[in-house]
């Protein structure tokens, strides 16, 4: 039963999909060309229905990284004509049971926010459940110089920024080859990409280590961009070769009617029409590595060097910190992370599904 | 597309196109994995049979490394709390994130509107999304021994001074590090299993809902089934990590004391860059990717069975 429901959500939002798809062609122009002549059509509408069929028995967890566009319009239309004003009782006791559970999410950083602000004298009379009598910035901007924020939150904005750059190419370039090249052994890079995304990174720790000192790449932020470039590529690979196996063949037959050629093909045909896919690729892997721990850690020693979450970890480490500086760090690491959710909130939401696999 | 192998060359997805053509696509991605990845497992393994301290002559000794490992009381201990952490990211996550987010879709999704249930699930999500390193420290400062919020928060129950140690007491260490393992991960399950339920088909509710089904049926016969995919993914990732978890160990307790919260990448690490014993840090660490891609592989075969049965 509940394949047949998966398998119907999968064709309705393979649909969507290929609309979309289509839309989104229409600017590639070897698609503009096209649709010039009356073939063209033909072979946007073929794709549409290869989509169809081809989607409905891929696996369901790619067809849930598929509709997701889906549902998040689907979900609000089918909302605004249930009976939302029917509310009985055992409704607003879940509200309720839901809110109160959400809270205590919150009860940590709640309270840290409100003794970021405090002085440590205010802290040591009143304790950390209070609101600050006496609101202070010295916690914050006494981080802020004490780690040298600015230059902490530039390396940590360059190397993230740079993995999500080369961690995006190296992740199409080895999907069009993969999916739409069909490279011999293609199963065999596949699964040893598999591989590579469960590999705990200890097991490469020592050796990675060990080679970078010996190139003088240690203790530079090239290190992390390299290794964190290849291992958010795999999991790109990953991820994207299985949507490029079932990219629409119609449209890679179009275009090659159209005279384009491999790189041509790729570059303004797949890469259009994977865009939405690409550009959720692209925020994760900026995410990812900007929070990464344990690689930066063991490789970037010098101050001037080190990430947001290093210098928070740094802090913490030295015993004599007081409550109320912890506390004012702590948000300041968070604010970061906390502007990347608004600015990203939809990609982040379709990629937490897509990511799943992580 | 791949037929006639023995004749033709293979061809692409692209008509006219070998496949041999893609080759250089290829290239600068297997490199990098090769160099990155590959090799540095493969000498990790190399090192595990070596007695070595990262400087200096490095002594191949056979599998002694692997044999000590054998009767290491730490590393079995380390294995143990790899059990607590699973029920601490895994088990616990994933029950509540069913029922928290079964609840957000059918009663709040429906009843208050979706602005209000993606409002709740953002409230549940934000821990995932700071960085490891970060939101363990905050959940380290919330558990201080002496003045933490927790501390201050029991007190105002208890009307005294409250002192407990709760990250260095050694009954209390592992279950606090699970509290705190449990509040970051708990987001995690609530979004996919979410995404998950909005393909659900309401009819099949209304359908439940006239043969008088109550609201532990429906979740059994219609819900759990229809995100069966979505559980497995959830499992099978989130034990992964909680095989894999370092950042919170490290940073919170050292993996003690003792050895009562000592996980393996906690105890191999150690082994590399704190005690200099090379060859045992990468046999532990070998031993480590072995359990997780055996777990993978045995998920998988299992995940498969699950859902033959379903289909029949």
């Amino acid at each position: 039963m509940s394949e047949a429901t998966i398998s119907a959500a999968a064709m309705g939002s393979a649909k969507s999909s290929a609309k979309s798809m289509a839309k989104s062609a229409v600017k590639s122009r070897a698609i503009k060309t096209l649709r010039r002549n009356a073939r063209g059509l033909r072979y946007v509408r073929m794709a549409q229905t290869s989509t169809s069929a081809g989607q409905s028995n891929t696996s369901s967890a790619k067809a849930v990284v598929r509709d997701e566009s889906e549902h998040s319009q689907g979900q609000t239309a089918q909302v605004s004509h249930k009976g939302k004003h029917i509310r009985s009782w055992g409704d607003w006791m879940a509200l309720i049971l839901l809110i109160v559970g959400a809270l205590i999410m919150l009860f940590p950083i709640i309270i840290l926010t409100m003794n970021a602000f405090k002085t440590i004298g205010d802290y040591n009379a009143t304790g950390p459940l209070s609101l600050p009598a006496h609101p202070t910035m010295s916690g914050i901007v006494g981080f802020w110089k004490m780690s040298d924020f600015p230059v902490k939150l530039g390396n940590s904005l360059l190397i993230s920024l740079i993995v999500a750059v080369l961690g995006v190419v190296l992740s199409v370039l080895n999907s069009f080859a993969l999916g739409i090249g069909k490279v011999k052994g293609n199963r065999w890079i596949i699964l040893a990409i598999m591989l590579a995304n469960m590999m705990p990174q200890e097991a490469l720790l020592f050796p990675l280590y060990t080679m970078f000192k010996h190139i003088g790449l240690y203790n530079t932020q090239w290190a992390i961009v390299v290794i964190f470039t290849i291992i958010q590529s795999a999991y790109g690979t990953y991820l994207l070769s299985s949507v490029y196996g079932t990219f629409p063949q119609a449209i890679l037959e179009a275009a090659t009617l159209d005279g384009a050629t491999r790189w041509e093909t790729l570059l303004k045909v797949v890469l259009p029409i994977s865009w939405s896919t690409i550009s959720v690729l692209f925020v994760f892997f900026f995410v990812w590595t900007w929070n990464e721990y344990m690689i930066p850690m063991a490789f970037l020693m010098d101050d001037n060097v080190q990430t947001v979450p290093l210098a928070l970890a740094t802090l913490q480490g030295q015993h004599t910190m007081d409550a109320t500086t912890l506390a004012a760090a702590s948000l300041l690491s968070i604010i970061p992370t906390i502007i990347f959710f608004i600015l990203f909130q939809r990609k982040l939401n379709q990629g937490i599904v897509a990511g799943a696999v992580k | 597309m791949q037929k006639d192998k023995a004749k033709r060359p293979a061809m692409s997805r692209l008509p006219g196109n070998k496949s041999s053509k893609f080759i250089p696509y290829l290239i600068p991605g297997v490199l990098g994995l090769a160099v990155i990845i590959i090799v540095p497992f493969l000498w990790n393994v190399c090192l595990s049979f070596t007695r070595w301290r990262g400087v200096g002559p490095m002594k191949f000794i056979g599998p002694k490394n692997w044999i000590r490992l054998m009767g290491d009381a730490t590393f079995w201990k380390s294995f143990l709390n790899s059990f607590w952490i699973i029920v601490a990211i895994v088990v616990i996550p994933t029950i509540l994130g069913l029922l928290i987010s079964s609840v957000l879709t059918d009663v709040i999704q429906k009843k208050f509107g979706s602005k209000t249930a993606s409002f709740i699930r953002a409230l549940y999500y934000l821990p995932q999304l700071l960085p490891v390193a970060v939101a363990a420290i905050i959940m380290g400062w919330i558990f201080r021994p002496d003045d933490g919020a927790i501390n201050a928060l029991i007190a105002k129950f208890t009307s005294g001074p409250v002192a407990i140690n709760w990250l260095g007491n050694p009954k209390l260490a592992l279950p606090s590090l699970m509290f705190i393992l449990i509040w970051i991960q708990l987001g995690y399950p609530i979004v996919i299993f979410m995404s998950g339920l909005q393909r659900v088909d309401p009819e099949l509710y209304e359908a439940a809902g006239l043969d008088g089904a109550n609201w532990w049926q429906k979740f059994r016969v219609v819900t759990l089934p229809s995100i069966m995919p979505e559980l497995m993914v959830v499992i099978l990732t989130a034990t992964i990590g909680a095989l894999k978890t370092f950042g919170p160990v490290y940073l919170l307790t050292k993996g003690g004391p003792g050895t009562t919260t000592i996980v393996p990448s906690y105890y191999s690490y150690n082994q590399f860059f704190q005690i200099h014993q090379v060859g045992y840090g990468a046999a532990i660490s070998t031993s480590l990717t072995l359990v997780i891609i055996v777990f993978s592989v045995v998920f998988t075969i299992f995940q498969g069975h699950v859902e033959k049965n379903m289909d029949d």
